[in-house]
């Protein structure tokens, strides 16, 4: 390499730097900044009336497992946290089966329709993709009330004498977020059948197998990143969930999301909240790391699966 | 086989399904849209067509001030956010790869891989010592931290657009002795101005329904319209949400029709 193309590359490298710098600047005052911070938090030593004290201590971590005891001070395991993280992960688990139940159908009629049929079924998709998050939880959860349409419905027509009660419970919480997710669902699942390959389908009922045997050793294992990565799509934003609980499970059905919340509310424990945060950020980025590792293999694998 | 009609992308069942989901999609928002125009105050039974609940959140004058506070952050975020994003996306395509490119992608994508919940709480740790050090309580932590995680939405578009953009156009101003800013502001700015618009109405839509990190980060009486509407919830429902739901609904999807327009105009 030449000496001036060199020195070009260097100018280019530079510039890239000085274009990108004022966004940088800010993603690190109000976005990843502030997460290093937390780190630190989560290290010291709770106040009084929330916030911290300086000094170090275990206590915020230990706090996501163990609960001291007042009277003499002895370490016991925190039932009441075991719940709630047990919760989260079966609800957001339940979730993606859910999800991936209702939306690899919904993807798949979408990417066989017609070119034309098709950007408007995928806009209707992105709509509520697109649309307020609590919007969306309100108009589910005033489905599901008491005075809500299902049950003015059935009792109206005389199927029920008094309102069921499906609001406030898990149940709900668990519908709201399948409901809130699905296109997270759709979406990727979509892109991966859009690039399947019909022929393959030709193919497989000239060998003479059956639509079941099609569905599960042609389409699911040639569409698998497609389904990794609407699975993780899901996966994630159910277990930070914090507006879906809070409004369609009460008081009582806390997620993890709403547990931090309450460390600083509430609870005036910011070590603990800034530990369990900072749990939950690595359990997602882990979670993220094989999400990229399904799109570079969808990315590689190509038409081969 | 066409004697046969046998269609081998048909699976039974799928298409069913997916009629469902739709209705189940759509059936909720449609219900809230329609309640809020009901004269009585029931969510479920109609009492017909008026537009009171419309009148009741206008006449709000918390109603009135968040909606106020919610365009004002959504209207700078998007902005600030804009802008930043071209210029990073302009500094990240188009050239040879650099060393530590990786980093600023990350760092870019960042707000849609950390879950919100956390975020907010990282905020309120931050800004609470901001707010003590500078006794500053301002909109200017809301706008701060609405343009830092808006600008992914505002970046993908753009980069989108600048990638598949022809470089021919701007040798040719280059050739004929067009000074790079020059070049800049009358052939490449024009070219990259859906992308950037695209951008702009997305970091619009994305700020505009933000709840949590707005519930985490505001000072007393700095609710926006979605956190107004979440404090609602100890109360009892009444169709004014609903109306208030199904204006912000309207914005969002008239914004969103804008963006597929911009975006489509490209292929």
């Amino acid at each position: 390499m030449s000496r001036a193309e060199d020195q070009q590359k260097k100018a280019s490298a530079r510039n890239g730097w000085l274009l990108s710098a004022p966004a940088l600047a800010l993603l690190i005052f109000a976005a990843a900044g502030p997460l290093l911070i937390m780190v630190a938090y989560s290290f010291m030593v709770k106040g009084d009336y929330g916030n911290v004290k300086w000094g170090f201590s275990w206590d915020g971590w230990v706090g996501i497992l163990f609960e001291r005891d007042i009277f003499d001070g002895t370490l016991r395991l925190a039932s009441a946290h075991l719940v709630i993280f047990l919760r989260s992960v079966k609800l957001s688990l339940l979730t993606t089966i859910i999800v991936f139940g209702f939306g690899f159908p919904t993807a798949w009629f979408i990417a066989t329709r017609n070119p034309r049929a098709r950007a408007i079924w995928l806009f209707l998709i992105t709509i509520p993709f697109w649309t307020n998050l609590l919007v969306r939880t309100f108009a589910i959860g005033e489905i599901l009330r008491t005075e809500g349409l299902i049950n003015t419905l059935l009792l109206r027509l005389g199927i029920i004498d008094a309102p069921l009660q499906m609001l406030y419970n898990e149940g709900a919480v668990l519908v709201g977020m399948a409901y809130v997710y699905l296109p997270l669902m759709v979406l990727p699942l979509f892109a991966a059948i859009e690039q399947f390959d019909m022929k393959l389908l030709e193919a497989a009922y000239d060998l003479y197998a059956s639509r079941f045997k099609v569905l599960w050793h042609v389409i699911l294992p040639i569409v698998r990143p497609g389904i990794i990565a609407g699975s993780i799509l899901v996966f994630v934003p159910s277990l930070g969930a914090y507006v879906t609980p809070r409004v369609l499970g009460g008081g009582k059905n806390m997620m993890i999301g709403n547990f931090i919340e309450l460390q600083f509310g509430q609870g005036r424990n910011w070590p603990l909240g800034a530990a369990l945060s900072m749990t939950l950020l690595v359990i997602v980025s882990i979670a993220l790391l094989f999400y990229v590792r399904a799109i570079n293999r969808g990315a590689k694998g190509g038409g081969h699966g | 086989m066409a004697e046969r009609n046998f269609e081998v992308s048909r699976l039974p069942g799928f298409a069913t399904t997916a009629i469902i989901v739709f209705i189940i999609l759509y059936l909720p928002i449609i219900t809230l849209m329609v309640y809020s125009f009901n004269g009585g105050a029931s969510i479920a039974l109609w009492e017909g067509f008026s537009l009171r609940w419309y009148e009741i959140a206008w006449n709000n004058d918390a109603v009135k001030s968040a909606t106020m506070r919610s365009l004002t952050i959504a209207a700078a975020a998007s902005v600030i956010s804009t802008v930043l994003a071209s210029m990073a996306a302009l500094g990240t395509t188009r050239r040879d790869k650099f060393k530590g490119q990786t980093v600023i992608y990350v760092l870019i994508n960042q707000p849609l891989m950390v879950p919100e919940i956390v975020t907010a709480v990282a905020l309120l740790i931050f800004f609470a010592a901001v707010k003590v050090a500078t006794g500053y309580q301002g909109l200017g932590y809301l706008i701060a931290a609405h343009s830092a995680f808006c600008i992914p939405f505002a970046y993908l578009p753009i980069r989108a657009r600048l990638e598949g953009m022809d470089l021919t156009l701007e040798v040719a101003a280059s050739d004929l002795y067009a000074s790079s800013w020059q070049t800049f502001t009358n052939v490449t700015l024009p070219l990259l101005m859906p992308g950037v618009l695209a951008g702009a109405m997305l970091a619009f839509v994305i700020s505009l329904d933000d709840v949590i990190i707005t519930e985490f980060v505001k000072s007393g009486g700095q609710d926006t319209l979605p956190t107004y509407m979440l404090g609602q919830l100890r109360r009892a429902i009444t169709p004014e949400v609903n109306a208030i739901s199904t204006a912000l609904l309207g914005l969002t999807v008239v914004m969103l029709t804008a963006f597929f327009l911009l975006t489509r105009k490209k292929n």
